[in-house]
């Protein structure tokens, strides 16, 4: 789960880490309000949406002008920068063309920068432990610089039996260039962070630009924060973070009834259960010439319940115009599905082909099923045979 | 022969009185593998139910009694980090974790429980573990299996299922499968699979599917070129397959560890590596089948 850079900032505020004085606001006087609460002589005017790239970004309706971070120097200048945010559609490198549209913003204090660093802590799959990485290219797209100057990243990986120590941070400060007081607060700022990493379970945590202040003070200037969505059920505190705004309207029904869904802009809806036949179902799909209007995995407990509830949410895409079902069933059973896909084509009176392929556990019962129906639904033998059929249905359109 | 469980294996479960374990243990029992009892802290002297087979309280009492060397853990998402703990703690050799959505941080723990153990893990978040006519440990249906040559290895479940049933259609069979799981943090991983794959004789091909998310795919293609592709060397054929072609990068496609994050983790740059390495990668996952039966003719 993802939340806004201010919802993060105050999470770990709490933990310690230092951030500068801000407040969210959703309206242009609620921003001059803001402004008027902090002491100023400078402000930043921060869209908040998840994606990065909000500075070089730009508004769908005025794409010459300025990003989604702006420096502005009175109340009454953030509240014309919040105005030409709050309702407008901001497009960046990592929100697709479509962009998404600012709902609120964050003002926050100015700050006088001497450097700009990087740092972040995130699982490492290969070592299977939580590492911290950290970078003087601060400000920069991390991925780039591993890139082109992978010498310019700096790792640690901490043992989870012993736990973060003194010396993580301090191979990584001296090797930011740190020293002294700068070096203490550097060592104060990662242990707090990597507090609020294990007690919150997050997934990541990324401070870019993490900058030293001409003052010495080291400060999180930006905070991008999302959580292991498996551990959100021992924080129950966070779901009030979420931000359904920020979600495909299909995705949330989807999440809401306990699917796995995921909106692409193909043609054939997908239904299958388990995560890879799901994907390789889109991949072959792709591979016949058509392309897949969704990801969805009904899981091994499906019935006809899930069954409906899953169609229904496939079908209130209006891009589909044919619906491939594949099922291998191991724990999910053949006829148990079958009688879902019967009960959801008459409670939905779906009008797009339906294919259907049914392999594993009581196969022929659930084939029986569908035959008897009487319902124009086309059979298939195997993968493939299901794909192309789903394929040419479309095409025949 | 085949890897990790034979007709030998002494199986039981845990959260052995539950819903899954019961149904599960029963579906074993029918396939003719060895369960010998489980656990289900609070029911310990009692017989289960259904399955009249005795309950301990604890793995380490069960083991003892039962002489069980391998342990199948059914326990909800909340308790299963504990359960592979507790297991490990026992010293059970071979531990398979079916349990899907355990925090990735309650991993991180295991995983560093499992370093100088003498236990094995498979999984979490995967169908288990079979040996054709011999052990079945999970969800797989086992009688699309038949004993045979092929060992397969997967992140994905179902998809599993599909090499099963291509490889059982063109007359091959399986040696033993290994569904490792869809999660960023487990046990098992492919070259520790393959390692046992190309070490036993009844294994003469291999399978190997992988999805977007991770490298352990690109070290597993490296290990292959240089354990088993190497010049000179007879090595055992190798057929793959890489889930998430068309998946869009930074969503999560079901699997937690199933997200592209940029570099060398989408499905084109392991299909790459794997193609560089020897391994012959089918184009669809409809040809896993027909892709092996090629191999193996030149």
């Amino acid at each position: 789960m993802n939340i806004h850079e201010y919802q993060g900032k105050e999470l770990l505020r709490r933990y310690g880490v230092a951030v500068l004085d801000g407040h969210v606001a959703r309206t242009p006087e609620e921003a001059e309000a803001a402004a008027r609460r902090l002491p100023g002589p400078v402000f930043v005017v921060k869209a908040q949406i998840h994606a990065g790239g909000r500075g070089a970004g730009r508004f769908a309706d005025d794409p010459t002008g300025k990003g989604g971070v702006r420096v502005v120097k009175s109340p009454e200048e953030t509240r014309s920068a919040a105005a030409v945010m709050l309702g407008h559609t901001l497009v960046t490198r990592q929100t697709g063309p479509a962009g998404k549209v600012v709902n609120q913003v964050y003002v926050e204090a100015g700050c006088a920068i001497a450097r700009e660093l990087y740092l972040s802590l995130l699982l490492d799959r290969k070592t299977s432990r939580i590492t911290i990485v950290a970078s003087a290219e601060g400000g920069m797209d991390i991925e780039e610089v591993a890139a082109s100057h992978p010498e310019r990243i700096l790792r640690a990986v901490i043992d989870p039996a012993a736990g973060l120590s003194g010396f993580h941070c301090r191979k990584l400060g001296f090797g930011l260039g740190l020293s002294g007081t700068q070096l203490r607060r550097f060592e104060a700022f990662v242990t707090a962070m990597y507090r609020a990493y294990v007690e919150l379970d997050c997934a990541i945590v990324e401070v870019n630009p993490l900058v030293v202040t001409v003052d010495g003070e080291v400060i999180a200037l930006d905070a991008k924060v999302s959580f292991d969505d498996n551990a959100l059920y021992r924080h129950k505190e966070l779901e009030a973070l979420r931000d359904e705004t920020e979600m495909d309207p299909k995705e949330l029904d989807a999440t809401r009834h306990d699917l796995n869904y995921v909106a692409l802009d193909g043609e054939i809806g997908c239904m299958v259960n388990g995560a890879g036949l799901a994907m390789a179902t889109m991949d072959i799909i792709k591979l016949y010439g058509s392309s897949p209007a969704n990801f969805l995995d009904v899981g091994g407990t499906a019935n006809a319940a899930r069954v409906t509830e899953a169609f229904r949410i496939i079908t209130s895409d209006p891009n589909v115009k044919a619906i491939l079902v594949n099922i291998f069933g191991g724990i999910a059973k053949c006829d148990m599905i079958a009688e879902g896909i019967v009960a959801a084509t008459k409670t939905l009176h779906l009008s797009v082909p339906l294919v259907v392929r049914l392999e594993g556990t009581n196969v022929e019962l659930g084939k029986q099923i569908l035959a008897d129906s009487g319902l124009a639904i086309i059979p298939a033998e195997n993968l493939a045979d299901a794909a192309q059929k789903a394929v040419a249905a479309v095409k025949g359109a | 022969m085949a890897i990790l469980v034979d007709a030998n294996t002494r199986v039981m479960t845990q959260g052995f009185t539950g819903a899954q374990g019961t149904f599960h243990a029963s579906q074993g029992i029918a396939y003719g593998s060895r369960y010998v009892g489980g656990v289900t802290p609070g029911k310990g002297g009692t017989m289960h139910p259904e399955l009249n087979l005795p309950v301990f309280d604890t793995v380490a009492e069960c083991r003892e009694r039962t002489g069980a060397d391998a342990s199948v853990i059914y326990v909800p998402a909340a308790f299963a980090a504990d359960a592979i703990l507790e297991a490990i703690d026992a010293e059970v050799p071979l531990i398979v974790c079916i349990t899907e959505g355990i925090p990735v941080l309650d991993m991180v723990r295991v995983k560093r429980a499992l370093a100088g153990s003498s236990s094995r893990l498979v999984g979490p978040n995967c169908p288990g573990v079979i040996t054709p006519d011999a052990c079945k440990i999970g969800i797989m249906p086992g009688h699309i299996h038949r004993r045979g040559s092929v060992g397969i290895v997967s992140r994905s479940g179902t998809l599993t299922y599909e090499a099963v049933a291509q490889t059982t259609a063109a007359g091959l069979g399986q040696s033993s499968c290994v569904g490792i799981g869809g999660d960023p943090v487990k046990g098992m991983d492919f070259i520790e699979v393959l390692e046992l794959f190309l070490a036993d004789p009844e294994t003469q091909s291999i399978v190997m599917i992988g999805e977007i998310g991770g490298q352990s795919e690109i070290d597993a293609a490296e290990y292959l070129k240089r354990e088993n592709f190497a010049p000179g060397r007879p090595g055992k054929k190798v057929v793959g397959f890489i889930a998430g072609a068309t998946a869009p990068p930074g969503r999560r496609m079901g699997h937690a560890g199933a997200v592209i994050a940029g570099g060398k983790d989408t499905a084109a740059a392991k299909m790459e590596a794997m193609a560089a390495a020897g391994i012959r990668v089918a184009d669809s996952p409809s040809s896993l089948g027909s892709a092996m039966v090629k191999a193996l003719a030149g």
